[in-house]
């Protein structure tokens, strides 16, 4: 961009007026502004005293949790779409034949390394069977590195503790919704 | 012979008394110092500040009392690390140089007013709450060692051999060189009022006239306040140190204690600079209707009068972190303008004034009677005060823009092209 380009407005430094010159008007300004900031209401959260207002808990990223479905069930098919979606390569599945009729597979063991997680969320929106959702619990802590590798059976656990707070955002075990036809696509 | 005979006499043992109180008095209230400005850092920036430690080893917090502890043990314990580059001598020396000149200077600063009788043999009633009393040059002494404090700064910027260090060092030198004379003139007009360079004197000229220097010798007042900002490198002159430009100025070397000397000397100036504001302007330990005027006092007066002076002391010291807050940092030029081109004249107007003032005083009161010259030696240092101010703010030249004098408008696109024009035929006539 050029200095004689149309869409640049030059602007010159305004003069200072006489009540300027006296920086009177300048320091009554400053110690106002100082004083009113000094007693109004304080942003610091008292952490672990009092907790953080988490705005909408449905769309808040913090440790994830694998839903279980209507029979007590895991509800992850182990198709790996998580896995290829995550940009931080935290999660781990080892998928075996499934017991049960109504899929081919479901993970033997899935883990998710919280300290690699990047906390983006791209698991839950790859998901076609919304098993791996993001919950709102924000302090996540642990006292070693192995104790951070979040296996199957926490994920799960995660998902008992927040049921009840933050409800699945689909209940249904049924994938057939997300084939093609049913999106509009061409069969 | 006897014990006694080992024992220091009275007047000794007195002086060494006040030394350990006020030393240990004076490191206390630096440690709480660096609390409460955090505490008002914090508070203005919407946050809560240090809120936590308490009493050591329980869980009890105090509203963060026991963070000076902390602060204090925690740059203790850290590393002292010398740099290969630095000035043995010199480097070890600037910390010391600074804090033995900062806490000096409080031989000669009265931190109260006097004790009641004690009638202790060997030592003359009243006791003054004074550690060198009947030093007659008690503010020559206060400014030579403000002086000497300032080698500190510079023999650490120097030795350092680093150079935001130099930096720091080099503005220190200058602005600490300007301002004080401003500093100068705006004590001088207290002096010559006062008569006399004792500050216990200047305290009691204004407990007996109940009238305070900042209301008599306004213009002198705000010289020497805006000076002693100067002086204490504070912000908004704390160029010295300035962090976003000098990472931490004269002591960017230093780590450890050393560091914590030149932080504790900081604060000290700080101290220095409210006592020595509140002594000569704003009336010492005096408040009307509180506190009298009279040297024989009892206990009880004794404590309000020292209650008072540190409650003013601490009024000071919060504006002083206030105005931290509130307004930015000068540029160095105008840093200098100010100096030179409006506080010197200021006081210089001040000076004058104050001397018109007191020669003529008799002569009014002769011919006025003694309220009407009262209030006219009130009211020309005001009227003064003004017009300076007003003159000073249409006189002095604009700060603000720094930007080189243009001869015409470099948006010209015409004329640069008929002057490259221009240039090339020259050239090609030359060829």
């Amino acid at each position: 961009m050029k200095p004689t380009d149309p869409c640049v407005t030059w602007l010159e430094e305004t003069p200072l007026g006489l009540a300027e010159r006296l920086y009177l008007p300048l320091f009554i300004q400053g110690l106002t502004t100082t004083a009113r900031h000094l007693i109004s209401p304080k942003v610091t959260v008292s952490y672990p005293e009092t907790r953080p207002t988490v705005g909408n808990p449905l769309i808040y990223r913090g440790v994830h949790r694998l839903n279980r479905d209507d029979q007590g069930r895991v509800k992850c098919v182990a198709c790996f779409l998580c896995a290829t979606a995550c940009p931080a390569h935290c999660i781990d599945i080892v998928a075996t034949e499934s017991p049960w009729q109504d899929r081919e597979k479901y993970p033997e063991s899935f883990s998710i390394d919280e300290l690699r997680c990047i906390f983006c969320g791209m698991c839950e929106e790859a998901c076609p069977v919304d098993a791996i959702e993001l919950t709102s619990l924000l302090d996540l802590t642990g006292k070693s590195r192995e104790e951070m590798i979040f296996d199957k059976e926490k994920l799960l656990s995660v998902y008992d503790i927040t049921k009840d707070a933050e409800p699945m955002k689909s209940t249904g075990m049924d994938t057939g919704h997300t084939s093609p036809a049913d999106l509009g696509g061409r069969p | 012979m006897s014990m006694s005979d080992f024992l220091p006499s009275p007047l000794t043992l007195a002086a060494l008394i006040k030394i350990g109180l006020l030393v240990g008095g004076l490191m206390t209230a630096a440690a709480y110092l660096v609390l409460l400005e955090r505490w008002i850092a914090a508070w203005v920036q919407d946050r809560r500040g240090p809120n936590r430690v308490g009493i050591p080893f329980t869980k009890i917090s105090l509203f963060g009392l026991g963070q000076p502890l902390a602060d204090g043990l925690k740059i203790i314990l850290k590393e002292d690390f010398t740099p290969k580059h630095v000035d043995k001598i010199l480097y070890n020396a600037a910390p010391l140089v600074i804090l033995a000149a900062s806490l000096a200077i409080f031989a000669a600063i009265p931190f109260g007013s006097v004790l009641p009788p004690l009638n202790i043999p060997g030592l003359p009633d009243p006791v003054p709450f004074l550690v060198a009393p009947g030093l007659d040059v008690g503010v020559l002494w206060v400014f030579a060692l403000s002086s000497i404090a300032v080698y500190g700064v510079l023999l650490g910027g120097w030795a350092s051999n680093n150079k935001y260090g130099f930096l720091g060092g080099l503005r220190s030198s200058a602005q600490l060189v300007a301002y004080e004379i401003p500093l100068g003139l705006g004590l001088l007009g207290v002096v010559l009022a006062a008569g006399s360079l004792k500050l216990d004197a200047i305290m009691n000229a204004q407990a007996e006239s109940g009238i305070w220097y900042c209301m008599a010798q306004p213009l002198g007042f705000l010289v020497f306040f805006v000076a002693s900002f100067a002086e204490a490198a504070r912000l908004p002159f704390d160029l010295p140190e300035a962090e976003q430009e000098l990472v931490g100025g004269y002591h960017t070397e230093y780590s450890g204690i050393r560091l914590l000397l030149f932080l504790v000397s900081e604060f000290l100036h700080m101290i220095t600079a409210a006592f020595l504001i509140v002594i000569m302007f704003l009336g010492g330990w005096h408040f009307w209707g509180v506190t009298g005027s009279s040297q024989e006092i009892t206990w009880l007066e004794a404590l309000l009068r020292f209650g008072i002076l540190t409650a003013k002391i601490l009024a000071v010291i919060v504006f002083f972190m206030l105005v931290r807050w509130s307004w930015p940092r000068f540029r160095f030029d105008q840093l200098m303008n100010l100096a030179w081109k409006v506080m010197l004249p200021l006081g210089l107007a001040n000076l004058v004034t104050v001397a018109a003032v007191e020669e003529f005083r008799p002569q009014l009161t002769a011919a006025l009677g003694a309220t009407t010259a009262g209030w006219l030696a009130l009211a020309v240092p005001w009227g003064v005060f003004f017009v300076g101010w007003i003159l000073a703010g249409i006189l002095t030249p604009s700060g603000t823009d720094n930007r080189p004098i243009r001869a015409h408008d470099p948006l010209d696109i015409e004329r640069g092209i008929r002057e490259h024009d221009l240039a090339e035929t020259e050239l090609a006539g030359t060829r």
